[in-house]
């Protein structure tokens, strides 16, 4: 071995450089050309994708209306420990600020993002903001006649909460907690609590869908890999063809299938099983988004176990019977525990897609069925509450990308197939 | 098809036969759990009716409960034809950037002398990961910022970028996948019998991978073809694409219009998973794999 090590670094190219130099070379640039492929597409994916996903991250603790507008507030409330009002000089200095943010037009984006936090807030700004230029010192009766709010410490505590222009203020909000006056998270009364119940059930529901899938798929895809692959190829193109639908095709699909005056209902009350009046309620709630969800991720399931079943041999089996071991038995203690990298990729990879599903809930969840993403869409698009959208998507993010490691690691982003 | 393909022992017991027809009935429910709810909608789509179930005429196969009504509406409505046309412009465009993008950085993570190949195959599969409203919700805020340069929400150019950067993960797999198992000594023979390189790119490795490029634009078209939460972030009302069309039909009250356009959807993926599926088994062909 160092004999050959040796001879090597004695040799010289014909251009007199030593061989092992010359080799190193080759091989950088080899791996240079490799890299230059990858590049332009990785380029483009920073830019167009992590990029954002850091832009929403970096809202999810952002802050700046207040330190922005508030200046002279912030400044006057450094000191302020929130065991009783401030003095005279922190009221002159919201005066002088909101006659400002009036101004400059920032009064009402001022107004909101106080309001998100201490529900109540926007009239109080808005009214001492329209009103601020008229007054005269001393400030502080004057602006509490205008709104008892400013006689309210936790106003001031709300002020002070978000004077810092980064804070987790909205992660806090995303689980259901909150600052107190004295800047300590507490959990919000039980009646206010929305967001952890949500994951509860995003989880709960992917996990059905999960299990779900992979009770459905198990048998279909060891059929699938059983068969010769001629008549197999026939019926994965059941499986296949779903997969290249339109989601919203699917989805329409469900909403005709099961609606109470759908096709099943229909199908039940002509053979009597429920009467007209009895009809079941199967979609627009949990149970319509289960089905429809899991429908539509079963292929994710099956293409992976199919794989890993394929390549068991049925000589296994055999020799288990052989020896006396009963069917069941065979299938539970020989068949099975091969089957397992199948099995965890298939609900690794379902279960990823299941937690951020939005399209399917918000068509067919009604109230009770409705997932974390659909929360997101809702405070991105209707209450434009944008901090704490991208909070709780920065949580559905963390969630996601832990999955996404772990399936990296025990099945590898390699083996992902697509038929 | 038979089901009864699978076979028994021919000393199998009673309980082993009968285990064995249950086995085949789970397996056609589930198939047909798979497949049903796409060809319930297709006879529906030919109601007469404005209903979404079957009629007492339909199921007595009166012909005078048939029509063409909801396809002659899907075409003469303005706005189908203008959905039809922006879904199809920015399918093509995405496709053709994410289909150029997509192979060339296959071709660099399947050469064995890849750095770090795990770790940028990690990154650049994770748009198919990243569920879609943080993708959707990221992108806005980035168009959003950019919008004093240039004008990305509400442009045909901003939608045909988000949907590139969704539809490359397919053509990487896809691509990755007809190289898995690439003799590179091919290259080497070409390069010693006198090729260039762009010789051997266009005639030893091009034809090799080009049943993974036309499976993975084909993919991306279909991501793009069918995508609607980006659109409905960052699209204005110029951008109404057949997704958005049929969102918006889902949502407010549903037309039988939708399940004609759903069957015409339909149709069209069986096509392209007949394209697909001759491409795969050509490929394997040509790699020396088994015939499917």
């Amino acid at each position: 071995m160092t004999n050959a090590a040796n001879a090597i670094a004695g040799l010289e190219t014909a251009d007199g450089t030593p061989l092992k130099a010359a080799l190193a070379r080759a091989l950088r640039r080899k791996r240079m050309r490799a890299v230059l492929l990858v590049m332009p597409l990785f380029i483009f994916v920073f830019l167009t994708f992590l990029y954002p996903i850091g832009l929403m991250l970096f809202r999810s603790i952002d802050n700046p209306l207040v330190s922005e507008h508030m200046p002279r507030t912030v400044a006057a409330l450094k000191d302020w420990t929130a065991d009783d009002l401030p003095g005279e000089a922190a009221f002159a200095a919201l005066t002088q600020d909101l006659e400002d943010a009036r101004k400059s037009g920032a009064a009402g984006r001022l107004a909101t993002n106080l309001n998100y936090q201490t529900g109540g807030l926007r009239s109080t700004i808005t009214r001492t903001a329209r009103q601020a230029g008229k007054l005269e010192a001393p400030f502080k009766e004057k602006l509490i006649e205008i709104s008892p709010a400013w006689g309210n410490i936790e106003t001031w505590a709300t002020i002070k909460l978000l004077s810092d222009r980064f804070s987790m203020v909205q992660y806090a909000a995303a689980l259901d907690r909150k600052y107190d006056i004295h800047q300590n998270v507490v959990p919000l009364p039980e009646d206010q609590q929305i967001y952890v119940t949500l994951f509860m059930r995003t989880l709960w529901m992917s996990i059905v869908v999960t299990v779900s899938c992979l009770l459905l798929g198990f048998p279909i895809a060891y059929m699938l890999a059983s068969l010769p692959l001629k008549h197999s190829n026939l019926l994965m193109i059941l499986v296949l063809l779903p997969f290249w639908t339109s989601l919203l095709v699917r989805t329409t699909s469900w909403i005709v299938l099961l609606q109470t005056q759908g096709v099943l209902n229909d199908l039940m009350v002509f053979f009597h099983i429920i009467n007209d009046a009895g009809r079941v309620q199967l979609i627009f709630n949990a149970t319509g988004t289960v089905i429809a969800m899991t429908q539509i991720l079963l292929p994710f399931m099956v293409l992976p176990l199919y794989s890993v079943m394929k390549t068991i041999s049925p000589t296994y089996m055999r020799a288990a019977q052989s020896l006396g071991a009963h069917r069941f038995l065979a299938y539970g203690r020989v068949y099975l525990p091969q089957t397992l990298p199948g099995i965890g990729a298939g609900c690794l990879l379902v279960f990823i897609l299941a937690i951020g599903y939005y399209i399917t809930p918000a068509l067919v969840g009604g109230q009770d069925g409705q997932m974390i993403s659909n929360m997101i869409a809702f405070h991105m698009q209707k209450s434009l509450n944008w901090g704490l959208a991208a909070a709780l998507g920065g949580i559905l993010l963390v969630g996601v990308i832990i999955l996404y490691w772990v399936y990296n690691k025990i099945v590898g982003v390699e083996r992902l197939k697509l038929g | 098809m038979s089901l009864s393909t699978i076979s028994l022992p021919d000393h199998a017991g009673p309980s082993e036969i009968i285990w064995h027809y249950i086995y085949i009935v789970i397996c056609t429910l589930v198939f047909m759990f798979l497949i049903a709810p796409l060809f319930v909608v297709i006879p529906l789509s030919f109601n007469a009716e404005p209903y979404f179930t079957f009629t007492k005429e339909m199921i007595s196969l009166k012909p005078e409960a048939f029509s063409l009504r909801w396809y002659q509406d899907f075409l003469s409505k303005e706005i189908w034809q203008v959905s039809i046309r922006n879904s199809f412009v920015i399918a093509f465009g995405s496709t053709i950037l994410a289909t150029f993008l997509g192979t060339l950085a296959a071709l660099g993570l399947s050469r064995p002398e890849m750095p770090y190949r795990a770790a940028f195959m990690g990154i650049l599969i994770s748009p198919m990961i990243v569920p879609l409203i943080i993708t959707a919700a990221g992108i806005f805020f980035f168009y959003a910022s950019l919008n004093d340069y240039v004008q990305m929400t509400g442009s045909y150019f901003g939608i045909i970028i988000a949907h590139t950067v969704l539809g490359t993960p397919f053509v990487v797999i896809t691509v990755t996948a007809t190289l898995f198992g690439f003799d590179q000594s091919l290259v080497r023979a070409g390069a010693m019998l006198g090729a260039d390189p762009t010789t051997v790119f266009f005639k030893i490795i091009m034809p090799l991978i080009l049943p993974g490029v036309i499976s993975g634009a084909l993919f991306a078209f279909v991501t793009s073809f069918d995508e609607v939460v980006v659109v409905l972030f960052v699209a204005s009302v110029d951008q109404q694409t057949i997704p958005r069309q049929m969102w918006a039909g889902i949502r407010e009250q549903i037309s039988p219009t939708i399940l004609a356009v759903a069957t015409i959807l339909i149709c069209v993926s069986i096509m392209l998973l007949a394209t697909v599926e001759l491409l795969r088994r050509r490929s394997e062909r040509l790699r020396g794999i088994s015939p499917g």
